[in-house]
């Protein structure tokens, strides 16, 4: 049963996340765009560092990162009072007040919270894809629509949301339609954020309690589940290629772009 | 202990020499940077040889699927809707349970180490993206040139080599550059699942995560493995566009196209 709650939970992190990276990805577009230097220059390297470094190094980097963030944080907030310092060699101790989640705290907040951090990390990394293509996206929209628009004595903030975001997204959706694959192609990687996902399943069920793979008589399940998620992967990435097709015709009808013949 | 001393016991210890035991306690930054950079071998090796020999299937590949006859372009597209439409992750895993199954019948039993089985997965991996873009750049050659070289009595193979694939390659290159990119940062994932890291021997990330996981401290290791990244990213980049410029070399200099870091055509 919890195997097939898996592909559920799968389900649901991909529909949380695409929505949640759109959102990042659009505030480190608009920063990197920004006139001022400072968010500027966040908004770039924002961009450029995710990009530069491999994505599952970043997964192990936040689910740790975040989750020592959020209780320092409470910890600060929580035990003002507290003099022992929080780096104690290897431990990393904070007053039991500031633990996320509580100790005492029921084994489904203990999911949620995992679940939690998993789509703020996915939100991350995939926020900087989604941002490089949403800037190159604003870059595309016509200079002559922006300056229309000025010629209107439309304010900068004007320009930005009645001029310049709803033409971006037609220039935006190729490669965020591409971005949708890749965010598919990269949930196997929960497990490795604790989130008991299909993977996570598909070790269990299939592993067993001896340490060496060829000692037991039944066979190996393991290669019969992830063939079914080969499988099922496949399928959906065709499923997503034959929607995100229509939604395209859709979007780009009576535009004359390149690339779509008319 | 000095840091040369640590450089020279663990500067090849991803290749099995030098000290044994990895450190256990009371990390040095000397310790972190001498162990990730020489794990950083093995990505180095994975990458090079898979966008190497994966090269010249993806060529082979690409020919295939524009084929008319459909006896060549049918397994082309197969292959391509596979290796591109599944999680590199989970190919890594089949691939291993494939191996070792092999190795039970007492078949080619070196394939289930990582530096031949992983290598084989990459550069099918590769080959199949790679495919995809000199593909897609092959139907772009424009009409023009086709039709110049028919003009010159050009058919064949002859046109092909000095003319179609020429072309075709010049437009596939910046693509081809992310390709490259992204295929270093894949070989990431190789001793992360299926493929054992035997002797400890690891890569990059196999040592920044043995690292974060004994000090609870994610501020140290990855930071200096996304520094080793990067700078590979901006080698590669070098690399690509010394042999973007000799592609380019009959246009005049400002003409040319620059290769930049701005990768729309991602994995």
């Amino acid at each position: 049963m919890l195997f097939y709650q898996s592909f559920a939970t799968v389900l649901i992190l991909l529909a949380v996340t695409a929505p949640a990276a759109l959102v990042f990805g659009f505030g480190g577009a608009t920063l990197a765009r920004a006139q001022l230097l400072p968010l500027r220059l966040f908004g770039k390297t924002y961009i450029s560092a995710v990009r530069g470094v491999p994505d599952i190094a970043f997964f192990l980097f936040f689910v740790i990162a975040l989750d020592q963030g959020f209780e320092w944080l409470r910890h600060q907030a929580l035990c003002p009072d507290w003099n022992a310092p929080i780096r104690q060699g290897n431990d990393f101790v904070v007053c039991a007040a500031a633990k996320l989640p509580l100790g005492t705290a029921p084994q489904y907040v203990h999911e949620i919270y995992g679940f939690f951090t998993a789509v703020l990390t996915f939100a991350i990394v995939f926020g900087a894809f989604a941002a490089n293509v949403l800037y190159g996206a604003m870059r595309a929209v016509p200079q002559a629509q922006i300056e229309t628009a000025q010629a209107y004595g439309m304010r900068p903030v004007q320009v930005f949301w009645r001029v310049l975001v709803p033409q971006m997204w037609v220039y935006a959706l190729p490669g965020l339609a591409n971005l949708w694959m890749v965010l598919i192609k990269a949930t196997p990687l929960l497990f490795l954020l604790g989130v008991e996902d299909v993977v996570y399943w598909a070790r269990e069920l299939g592993g067993t309690k001896q340490a060496k793979f060829s000692a037991y008589p039944h066979g190996d399940w393991r290669m019969q589940y992830f063939l079914f998620l080969l499988v099922f992967y496949l399928a959906f990435t065709k499923l997503s290629e034959v929607v995100l097709e229509r939604v395209m015709k859709r979007l780009t009808h009576g535009q004359g772009t390149l690339g779509v013949p008319s | 202990m000095s840091c040369q001393q640590t450089i020279l016991d663990y500067g090849l210890r991803s290749l099995g020499y030098g000290e044994r035991l990895l450190p256990k306690s009371d990390f040095t930054l000397c310790q972190h940077f001498t162990l990730i950079g020489s794990g950083l071998i093995w990505n180095i090796y994975f990458g090079a040889l898979a966008l190497l020999i994966g090269f010249f299937i993806a060529n082979a590949m690409a020919l295939a699927k524009a084929s008319p006859r459909a006896i060549l372009r049918q397994p082309a597209e197969w292959f391509i809707l596979i290796f591109r439409g599944s999680p590199l992750f989970i190919q890594f895993f089949l691939a291993y349970f494939i191996f070792l199954r092999l190795k039970q019948q007492g078949l080619l039993p070196w394939l289930t180490a990582a530096q031949f089985g992983a290598l084989l997965v990459l550069i099918l991996n590769t080959a199949a993206y790679s495919a995809e873009i000199f593909y897609g750049a092959l139907r772009s050659v424009p009409n023009g040139e086709v039709e110049a070289a028919d003009a010159y009595g050009l058919t064949g193979w002859s046109r092909f080599r000095l003319v179609i694939w020429p072309t075709s390659l010049r437009l596939a290159w910046p693509a081809y550059t992310n390709e490259a990119i992204f295929l270093f940062h894949a070989t990431t994932l190789v001793f992360f699942s299926g493929f054992p890291a035997w002797q400890q021997r690891g890569d990059a990330l196999y040592y920044a995560s043995y690292f974060a996981d004994k000090t609870f401290n994610p501020f140290v290791a990855y930071p200096i493995l996304a520094f080793y990244f990067i700078l590979l990213t901006f080698v590669i980049i070098g690399i690509f566009g010394l042999v973007n410029a000799r592609l380019n070399r009959h246009l005049p200099s400002q003409a040319r196209p620059k290769l930049r870091y701005r990768p729309q055509v991602i994995r």
